[in-house]
């Protein structure tokens, strides 16, 4: 693991290249001196990953303002309903679009009805530098919802974006130690939002606590530290 | 570009774990953040900070002239600073109403309640006064942005002390702190503010210290500036909630209340910083 900053090139080489978030092919032809070797430079700045066989790269850091990227799924708030879509805020410089038909079983004559305000779970299907962001809320192959979608009732959290990525972690303390205490409903979103839901508001309002608690930015708990706080309050 | 205003499902669960008397950081309605005062190496210099709204406030002097109608009197600015890193609302050069509501309300707290003894500022009659500054840096807004700032201010201005000077005919000599202890500013009382979020739901409580969400989704907001002698400074109402007079008479109790603890608190870390500070001269 090596810490990279941006702007800097990163010696990513394979085959079938895959780049996540934080890392740029540069478009300009000229800037590599090799025709064989592509520049990849970082975005920003972190700590550079990549997978055991070297074909996936990927820059880990931590922030409080998301940058969209392809295929992440994010939590977002109808700001404005437009012709055939919505504008959806992700906490993203630029608020997103989303499409009124990208919903699983929408037709031209049937389209969800989301009102200003309404919490949607979606993904990125279009992250471009020069370009809003696009979201989508079912998977474009098979056209189901696959979890996506407007989320009703419950509460959103803001969280750190290195604590969302780490509650995907299956191996991470939290989601499992929440969820031996309490009824949980909750969708991560990689933009730093959580939405929760459980039977009642006294369980939301511990949970959420105990997501605030547990984030590297706040105090960064550990999982006894959790464990008391949630039982002893 | 200012945010959007909360989802309703954030809306909905606020109100109604309000309705069950319940806030969202576990708190008691009336009850404030902890507040946590932190100061540098210079005098003057404090990061305040209540909850994870986080305000660092900065206090210099210089030696300037003062005008010829008001020879005997010093004087004090104040420089507030909301940039966009307190929180993505907030835009350069385009000042929000909060950020307009919150450098007016500093000055109301801080200037004209008359904190500072101006003419103790005066060195030299007509000749030499000493001009406070007061920078305030809003470093994290996470709610009530407001009392923060006005407790940092104070808090700075209390830890504050000003070089020596030694007058002697017409000439001024400032002795440098090496020389000769500082002076502390002579302040003539400390007000605190307080600030109660109500909500267009009349069956809803108020409640004191509102964080983010209650600050955004409030139907009012009263701020109440007081020092610990129950001696109202500043009373502001924003939002268009109508309130009965017992309502305000009962939360000016509860801020008069909440005035004694923080002062006792601010007196207590000033103490315990000033200890610190002590050099032994052998």
């Amino acid at each position: 693991m090596s810490i990279v900053l941006p702007g800097e090139r990163v010696p990513a080489q394979h085959v079938n290249l895959k780049l996540g978030p934080g890392l740029l092919q540069a478009s300009n032809v000229s800037c590599s001196t090799n025709r064989t070797s592509p520049s990849i430079f970082a975005t920003r700045a972190g700590s550079l990953n990549h997978s055991a066989n070297g074909s996936k790269w990927w820059v880990e850091n931590n922030a409080r303002r998301y940058v969209p990227a392809a295929q992440e799924s994010v939590i977002g708030v109808v700001v404005q309903k437009q012709g055939e879509g919505f504008r959806v805020d992700i906490g993203s410089a630029h608020s997103a679009n989303l499409d009124g038909l990208a919903f699983e079983g929408a037709t031209k004559r049937n389209k969800p009805n989301l009102k200003v305000g309404s919490l949607i779970y979606a993904r990125v299907s279009l992250a471009h530098k020069d370009m809003e962001p696009e979201l989508e809320c079912f998977d474009a192959q098979s056209r189901k919802a696959e979890g996506f979608g407007e989320l009703k009732g419950g509460f959103l959290v803001r969280c750190s974006l290195r604590l969302c990525r780490q509650l995907l972690d299956p191996k991470h303390f939290l989601l499992p130690l929440l969820g031996s205490l309490f009824p949980l409903e909750i969708a991560v979103g990689l933009n730093g939002r959580l939405w929760i839901n459980s039977q009642d508001a006294k369980c939301i309002i511990a949970i959420a606590r105990a997501i605030e608690a547990a984030d590297p930015d706040a105090q960064g708990m550990g999982e006894d530290d959790v464990r008391t706080l949630l039982e002893h309050p | 570009m200012r945010p959007p205003s909360p989802s309703i499902p954030e809306k909905d669960f606020l109100f109604s774990a309000l309705k069950q008397g319940l806030r969202l950081d576990g708190r008691e309605f009336l009850e404030t953040r902890p507040v946590t005062l932190t100061f540098g190496p210079e005098l003057g210099w404090v990061e305040c900070s209540l909850g994870k709204t986080r305000v660092l406030a900065q206090v210099d002097v210089k030696m300037v002239k003062p005008p010829p109608e008001r020879p005997f009197e010093g004087f004090i600015t104040i420089h507030s600073e909301i940039s966009p890193m307190a929180s993505s609302e907030f835009e350069l050069g385009r000042p929000s109403e909060e950020e307009v509501t919150i450098t007016r309300m500093l000055d109301k707290v801080i200037r004209r309640s008359d904190v500072v003894d101006k003419e103790s500022l005066c060195i030299l009659s007509g000749q030499r006064v000493w001009h406070l500054r007061l920078n305030v840096h809003c470093l994290s807004d996470s709610g009530n942005l407001l009392d923060c700032v006005c407790l940092a201010g104070i808090v700075a201005l209390k830890h504050f002390r000003r070089p020596d000077v030694e007058v002697v005919g017409d000439e001024v000599t400032v002795h440098p702190p090496t020389f000769r202890a500082p002076i502390p500013l002579s302040l003539h009382h400390n007000p605190y503010c307080f600030t109660f979020a109500f909500f267009s739901d009349p069956s809803l409580n108020p409640v004191l210290d509102p964080n983010l969400l209650e600050q955004r989704l409030n139907g009012g907001l009263i701020s109440i500036a007081l020092n610990a002698q129950r001696e109202l400074c500043v009373v502001q109402k924003s939002g268009g909630v109508p309130l009965e007079p017992g309502d305000i008479l009962k939360i000016v109790n509860v801020a008069a209340l909440k005035a004694k603890d923080v002062d006792a608190l601010v007196e207590s870390r000033l103490q315990e910083d000033w200890e610190g500070r002590k050099i032994e001269i052998r």
